[in-house]
């Protein structure tokens, strides 16, 4: 177990130093979302007007943009692998004695801490634009942990994905497939009391929807943590789930090999 | 036949990919420790399979094998921490430094602290790559990612070291250099396990070998004892003008110790027991029977003829073919 632990810790090491020495691609992550922010924010806001607790679109907005902004992300995970795949480092790793989780969890560390990182920084504009956010600091950090959730789940999938397929094509076409639909499922751009019936019913099962409603109580003054609570334990729930698949996804990549 | 001395023991191995390549059909050998192996064959033959099955990458359909005396089916734990390899397609990190990678591949095997930085940077210095250890692999050259390969498959002192075509693509110079360290990596006592689609690569580096043909071992032993099982050397002879093919071969046939005839055109090829002794009996035999000789080559056999003997074509034959 302590072997798995310190291996996973290597592991997140070395792709976060990757990830730190592609500034330009973190950059280019931040590009859309503060579209939505600023763009989107700004042309909604006269349609929004009655049907939000504050007074800044863009505020509510915010957190959904975290949470789509996530989910590109880590949908994206599964790439690394087709690529590791690709030029040997794979198969370089599996001839170790490395704990074949180890090889997962330390991507899924390196993910979780990478869509925390884009959050603060989408946190931080919003701010800048007149955003704010009543609920308090406690919320927000227990929203960006939830965050880091939802990307171990997405990148678990997207993972698993790319281990079984070996195709950079499908893991492209999935995160794209699975984002945006779950995303307007969910009250990212408008409250779930606006939605048809039938759409806010999907919504309250939808995990990327737990994690939006859980960071709008960050605009509240009165926290409604049984909500919160509940809403995050199901996430975590979730991410374990969707952890455990990828996991197994590695025995379906060894039988092809 | 098992015991201490074999550093791997593969028995009956066959495997047929879910695309219904058949890879492997029933390959059997045996590597006494401390040895440099050759698995030669042309590509496709089933080497980096082989390979792939030993590092516990992939599993055989059937059959058994045995690597630093661990089952690989039953124990693949315990076989890879007994084993470097070094494979077909490079297994370095682009996107981190040559150091990095080494310390990384080190902590994997549970190596840490003073004593894997000393390691690293006594590895580093063998291959010549203290000067760019601080640089991303991405910006080495094709030999100095090949060094690093290897370097990283030995950064546990492993017990078998498997090095699948690792002097293809590179340069001479770089070929050179790396026959030169494989061969003082077996004076360690480490077993090698080297695949190879270069005859002379074989010859020169490995104690034993074998030849592996379309998933099947066509022949065992040592580069010599394979030559010598050829029985004699080869003997071309270009006459002056084609003979009649029934008159030459009555000419030699009674010449002592000359088997193989092979006549086309203006030559003569022939196998010559004792070639040097036995040569001038045959150029005499042919002279008398009115055959004029315009020029003779006797050449040792290589192992080019021992893979022409058992797969019934020459081995760069099969290369331009696969080229193609
Ligand atoms: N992953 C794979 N899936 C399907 N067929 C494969 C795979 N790997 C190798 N093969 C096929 O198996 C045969 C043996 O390949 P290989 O072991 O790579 O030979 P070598 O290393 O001697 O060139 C070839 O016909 C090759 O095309
Ligand atoms: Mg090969």
């Amino acid at each position: 177990m302590t072997a798995a632990v310190i291996q996973s810790y290597h592991m997140a090491v070395r792709d976060l130093r990757a990830f730190v020495r592609q500034p330009f691609y973190l950059a280019a992550t931040l590009i859309q979302p503060v579209i939505w922010l600023l763009l989107f924010g700004k042309l909604f806001a006269p349609l929004m007007e009655d049907t939000h607790t504050t007074d800044s679109y863009i505020g509510f907005l915010t957190p959904g943009v975290i949470a789509m902004t996530a989910l590109f992300a880590s949908g994206w995970s599964g790439m690394v692998f087709v690529v590791e795949m690709e030029q040997g480092t794979l198969n370089r790793f599996l001839v170790t004695p490395v704990r074949r989780g180890a090889l997962i969890t330390g991507r899924l560390i390196q993910q979780a801490l990478s869509v925390v990182l884009q959050g603060l920084i989408i946190l931080v504009i919003a701010l800048a634009t007149g955003a704010r956010f009543p609920g308090g600091v406690l919320i927000m950090l227990v929203f960006l942990a939830c965050v880091a959730l939802i990307a171990v789940a997405f990148a678990s999938l997207s993972n698993a994905l790319g281990l079984v397929t070996r195709s950079q094509e499908s893991v492209i076409s999935i995160a794209q497939f699975l984002v945006l639909p779950l995303a307007f499922l969910s009250s990212t751009f408008v409250p779930r009391r606006l939605m048809p019936d039938w759409m806010s019913t999907i919504a309250g099962g939808n995990p990327v929807n737990w994690l939006v409603e859980i960071g709008r109580q960050t605009l509240d003054d009165h926290v409604d943590w049984s909500f919160v609570l509940t809403h995050g334990a199901g996430l975590l729930a979730v991410a374990l789930v969707c952890a455990w698949l990828s996991t197994l996804a590695f025995r379906v990549y060894q039988k092809q090999a | 036949m098992s015991g201490e001395n074999l550093a791997i023991e593969v028995s009956d191995l066959a495997k047929t990919y879910p695309n219904g390549v058949c890879a492997l059909d029933g390959v059997t050998f045996s590597v006494p420790s401390g040895t440099v192996f050759g698995l030669l064959g042309p590509n496709g033959a089933g080497k980096s399979t082989t390979v792939k099955i030993l590092t516990t990458l992939t599993r055989p359909d059937s059959g058994t094998a045995r690597v630093a005396g661990c089952d690989v089916l039953s124990d693949p734990a315990q076989v890879r921490r007994h084993i470097g390899c070094v494979a077909q397609s490079s297994g370095v990190d682009p996107a981190a430094t040559g150091r990095e990678n080494l310390v990384l591949q080190g902590r994997l095997y549970g190596l840490g602290g003073g004593g894997l930085r000393e390691h690293v940077d006594g590895l580093l210095e063998r291959f010549g790559l203290s000067d760019v250890a601080g640089r991303l692999v991405k910006t080495y050259s094709g030999g100095m990612r090949r060094k690093l390969d290897v370097a990283m498959g030995l950064v546990h002192q492993p017990r078998v070291l498997f090095l699948d075509e690792p002097t293809t693509g590179l340069d001479p110079e770089a070929r050179a250099e790396l026959w030169r360290e494989i061969a003082a990596m077996a004076a360690t006592g480490i077993t090698v396990v080297l695949t190879t689609h270069y005859l002379e690569e074989a010859d020169e580096l490995a104690g034993t070998l074998a030849i592996l043909d379309q998933g099947k071992v066509v022949a065992h032993g040592t580069p010599e004892s394979l030559k010598k099982a050829l029985h004699g050397d080869s003997v071309q002879v270009l006459l002056n003008e084609p003979p009649e093919e029934t008159a030459a071969r009555n000419a030699l046939s009674n010449v002592e110790g000359v088997h193989d005839i092979v006549v086309s055109g203006r030559e003569i090829g022939a196998r010559v027991d004792a070639g040097a002794d036995n040569a001038p009996a045959l150029l005499s035999a042919l002279e008398s029977a009115g055959l004029r000789v315009a020029s003779v080559t006797l050449s040792a056999p290589t192992l080019d003829e021992v893979y022409l003997r058992h797969a019934g074509r020459t081995f760069r034959s099969v290369q331009e073919g696969h080229i193609r």
